[in-house]
C-alpha cells in the first residue's frame, strides 16, 4: 500500500515539475510593485505588450509606493513603481544605481460641495489657508475677493483629505509646500502628514464620498477619479497668473513647462507653463541601471521602448496624461543605456 | 485575538471523564491523537509568540528613537518623523468601550429574550437573522455607514443628543456625522451578534433547576431571571463581553471608514478620532521611510499588548466574581 503511494506521488510531482518547466521554457516572468495610482494603465500596458511578445508576462502588485521603493531595494521585484521621486537617503542603500523612469502624470482637483454653485476659483494661498484651518467660512475675502460673480455663504469649510499614504497626497502637499511658506513650515509634503484640521477619508472614493454628504466641504482627489464620476471641481491659478481648469491637456502642459533633470527626479507642481494645471505630479518606473539577469533585463528594456512609443499613446484613454516628445526622447534615451 | 483566551469555554461543565477499558493494540491512535491534539494547542502558543517577536523585531528602531514616551506622546507627524501612539491609544479605547456600552446590554437582553422569553417559533429566526449579521463584511457595514448610518445620525440623533444633553462636554462641538461615537455604534453592530450568540449559550447552560426552585419560592418572572439566571450566569456574560471587547479592539475596515481618522484627543463624542488598527491600515502601504514603518510595527505591538492585557486582567476580574460565592457556574 504505502510504496503504492509514494510511487504514485512521485508520478503526479514529476508531472507538475514538467508542466512547471514547459510553461518556465515558453514564458518569462517579470515581477514589478508599487504605486497603485497608475495601476490601470500599467495592467493596460501589460494586457497589450502580451500580444506583442507573448514569451514575456509582467506582473504587477499596486502594494503602494513605500513598497515599491522597498521591493527595489531588496530586488524583491524586477522593477519597482512610485508615485514620488526616491530620496536620496533610499538611493544611498541601493545596492547598484536605481534609475527613475517616468511614465504618466496626473493631477490632483480640488472637488467642494456648495449647493446651487457649479464653478469656482481658487488660488494656491487660498487652498493653504483652507487647509491650514485658517480659512474657515466660505465668505471669507480670500475666497470671494476671486469669486466676484459667485453669491457664497458665511457657512463653515469642511476639510477633507486622505486618511491613508497616498501619492495623492503627496502632489497636494508638495503643491502646497512650494505655494505657501507658512506650510512648508508647519505641515510639509508627504504621503501621509500630520494635518492642521480636517477630516481623514480612506481612498479617492472616501474622500470623494464624504464631499458629496457634507455641504461646505472641499478635498482633493485625483483628477482621473474626479473625471470618471462626474464631480465638480475648481480651478485654480496657476504660477503664470491664470485659472485652470484641470484636464489632461493642462497637464501635459504642466509636464512640458517643468524643469526636469538628469535623473528625472523632479518635482511638476505649479510649473511656469502658460496653460499648466498646477496641482500634478507624475509617477515613476524603478528600476537597476545594471541589469543582474541578462534575458530579463533584455526584456525590460524591451517592454520600456514600447511603453514609451505605443503605450504613451494610450494614457489619455484611461485619463493619464501623457509625457511630451521631448521628454519621451529623453527618457528613450537613458532606456538605451541600461546594462544587460 | 479574543478567542485565543477564551474565558466561557472553562465555564462550560465538564462532562466526568469516562473510563475506557484499554483495548489491546489500540493505544496507538489515541496517543498520536492526544499529540496532534496538543500540537495544535501548542501551535496557537507558538504563533502569538511569534507575532508579537515579528512585531518587536520590526519595531526595534522606533522603540530605540523614541523610548517608552511613544506611549504617551501625543504627535503623529510623518513629514518630521516624530511619532507617538497616545491618540490612537485613546481612540481605541473609547470607541471600543463606547460599543461595548451599546451592544452588551443589547446583546445580553436579546439572548434573554431568545432563551427565556420568546415564543419557541420566533427563536430560530431572529438566531438566524443574528448569525447573517455575523457575516456581513466589515467594508460593507463601512459603507452602509458612510451612506446610510452616519447622514442619520448627523441630521437626527446627534442634533438631539447635542439639543438635549449638550451641557455635557461629550456632547458638545461641531457635528461632521463622522465621530468617535459613529465609531462606537459601528462597532457595537458589528460586535453584538459574537456577544448574543455566546450570552445565549452561557444562558442555556443555567440548570432548569435554578429557574425551578425560585419559582418554588414564589418569585416572578422578572424575579426568576435576576436571581436564579442572570445572577447565576454573570461570570459567563462578563467573559462573553471580554470576547466582545477582544473583536472591537481589532476592528479595522469599518472603524476606519467612518471615525474621521484624525489622531487627535477630545472630550466630545461628535469629534474624528483614530484607532491603533486604523492607522496601520492606512498609512502602511505608503510609508516610505524605516523609522515610518517601524513606528507603524510598533502601534501593532501596542496593540496587541493592549489586546493581551485586556484579556489578562478579564481573568483576574473572572477570579474574583468567582470568590462572591453565588455566581459558580461549573
Amino acid at each position: 500500500m504505502l510504496p503504492n503511494i509514494t510511487k504514485r506521488l512521485a508520478l503526479v510531482a514529476g508531472a507538475v515539475a514538467g508542466l512547471s518547466a514547459v510553461t518556465a521554457s515558453a514564458q518569462m516572468l517579470i515581477n514589478g510593485a508599487g504605486a497603485t495610482f497608475p495601476y490601470p494603465i500599467y495592467s493596460k500596458w501589460f494586457n497589450e505588450y502580451a500580444k506583442v511578445d507573448p514569451s514575456v508576462r509582467f506582473n504587477y502588485q499596486s502594494i503602494g509606493s513605500g513598497g515599491g521603493q522597498a521591493q527595489i531595494l531588496a530586488e524583491t521585484v524586477d522593477f519597482g513603481a512610485s508615485d514620488g521621486p526616491m530620496s536620496d537617503d533610499k538611493l544611498a542603500k541601493a545596492p547598484r544605481a536605481v534609475w527613475h523612469f517616468p511614465t504618466v502624470a496626473g493631477a490632483d482637483v480640488m472637488t467642494y460641495n456648495l449647493p446651487g454653485i457649479s464653478t469656482i476659483r481658487l488660488d494656491g494661498e487660498t487652498i493653504a489657508g483652507i487647509f491650514l484651518g485658517k480659512i474657515a467660512k466660505w465668505n471669507d475675502p480670500a475666497i470671494t475677493g476671486q469669486n466676484p460673480d459667485i453669491k457664497l455663504t458665511d457657512s463653515d469649510i469642511v476639510v477633507v483629505h486622505r486618511s491613508d499614504g497616498s501619492g495623492t497626497t503627496y502632489i497636494f502637499t508638495d503643491y502646497l509646500s512650494k505655494v505657501s511658506p507658512e506650510w512648508k513650515e508647519k505641515v510639509g509634503k508627504g504621503t501621509s502628514v500630520s494635518w492642521p484640521t480636517g477630516l481623514g477619508d480612506k481612498g479617492n472614493e472616501g474622500v470623494s464620498g464624504q464631499v458629496k454628504q457634507v455641504p461646505g466641504s472641499i478635498g482633493y482627489v485625483e483628477l482621473a477619479y474626479a473625471k470618471q464620476n462626474q464631480l465638480k471641481y475648481a480651478d485654480v491659478k496657476n504660477a503664470a497668473g491664470s485659472y485652470i481648469t484641470p484636464s489632461i491637456e493642462s497637464v501635459t502642459e504642466a509636464l512640458a513647462s517643468a524643469t526636469i533633470p538628469e535623473d528625472f527626479r523632479f518635482s511638476m507642481v505649479n510649473s511656469p507653463g502658460e496653460k499648466a494645471y498646477p496641482i500634478s505630479g507624475a509617477t515613476w518606473l524603478l528600476v537597476y541601471a545594471e541589469q543582474k539577469d541578462h534575458a530579463k533585463g533584455e526584456k525590460l528594456v524591451q517592454f520600456l521602448k514600447w511603453a514609451y512609443s505605443d503605450g504613451e499613446k494610450m494614457a489619455a484613454g484611461l485619463d493619464y496624461a501623457p509625457l511630451p516628445d521631448k521628454v519621451v526622447q529623453r527618457a528613450l534615451a537613458r532606456v538605451q543605456s541600461i546594462k544587460y | 485575538m479574543g478567542e485565543v483566551n477564551c474565558p466561557h469555554m472553562r465555564l462550560m461543565s465538564t462532562p466526568p471523564s469516562i473510563s475506557v477499558l484499554p483495548r489491546p493494540g489500540s493505544q496507538l491512535p489515541s496517543t498520536a491523537f492526544k499529540w496532534a491534539a496538543a500540537l495544535a494547542a501548542a501551535t496557537i502558543v507558538v504563533l502569538i509568540v511569534l507575532v508579537g517577536w515579528e512585531l518587536y523585531v520590526g519595531s526595534r528602531q522606533s522603540i530605540s528613537m523614541f523610548g517608552v514616551p511613544f506611549l504617551w506622546s501625543s504627535k503623529w507627524d510623518p513629514v518630521a518623523e516624530k511619532y507617538g501612539a497616545f491618540p490612537f491609544i485613546f481612540g481605541t479605547f473609547i470607541s471600543s468601550l463606547l460599543a461595548l456600552a451599546i451592544a452588551v446590554p443589547l446583546g445580553v437582553a436579546t439572548a434573554l429574550f431568545l432563551t427565556e422569553l420568546a415564543p419557541l417559533k420566533l427563536r430560530q429566526p431572529i438566531i438566524i437573522a443574528i448569525e447573517m449579521l455575523a457575516a456581513v463584511p466589515s467594508v460593507i457595514f463601512g459603507m452602509w455607514g458612510i451612506f446610510v448610518l452616519i447622514p442619520w445620525l448627523r441630521d437626527h440623533l446627534f442634533v438631539w443628543l447635542k439639543h438635549s444633553l449638550g451641557f455635557l462636554p461629550l456632547f458638545q462641538g461641531p457635528v461632521y456625522g463622522v465621530s468617535m461615537l459613529a465609531a462606537g455604534i459601528i462597532i457595537a453592530i458589528m460586535i453584538l451578534p459574537i456577544i448574543t450568540s455566546i450570552s445565549r449559550e452561557i444562558l442555556r447552560s443555567v440548570p432548569d433547576l435554578q429557574r425551578e426552585a425560585a419559582y418554588a419560592l414564589g418569585a416572578t418572572r422578572w424575579e426568576v431571571l435576576r436571581i436564579a439566571v442572570l445572577s447565576y450566569a454573570r461570570r459567563g456574560l462578563f467573559g462573553a463581553s471580554i470576547l466582545g471587547l477582544g473583536r472591537a479592539l481589532g476592528e479595522t475596515m469599518a472603524v476606519t471608514m467612518v471615525i474621521g481618522n484624525r489622531p487627535q484627543i477630545s472630550a466630545s463624542l461628535f469629534a474624528p478620532g483614530y484607532t491603533l488598527a486604523s492607522v496601520i491600515a492606512n498609512e502602511f502601504t505608503e510609508a516610505t521611510t524605516d523609522l515610518y514603518r517601524s513606528s507603524l510595527f510598533e502601534l501593532g505591538l501596542v496593540l496587541l499588548a493592549v489586546t493581551i492585557l485586556v484579556n489578562i486582567a478579564a481573568q483576574v476580574m473572572l477570579k474574583s466574581l468567582a470568590g462572591s460565592g453565588s455566581s459558580k457556574v461549573a
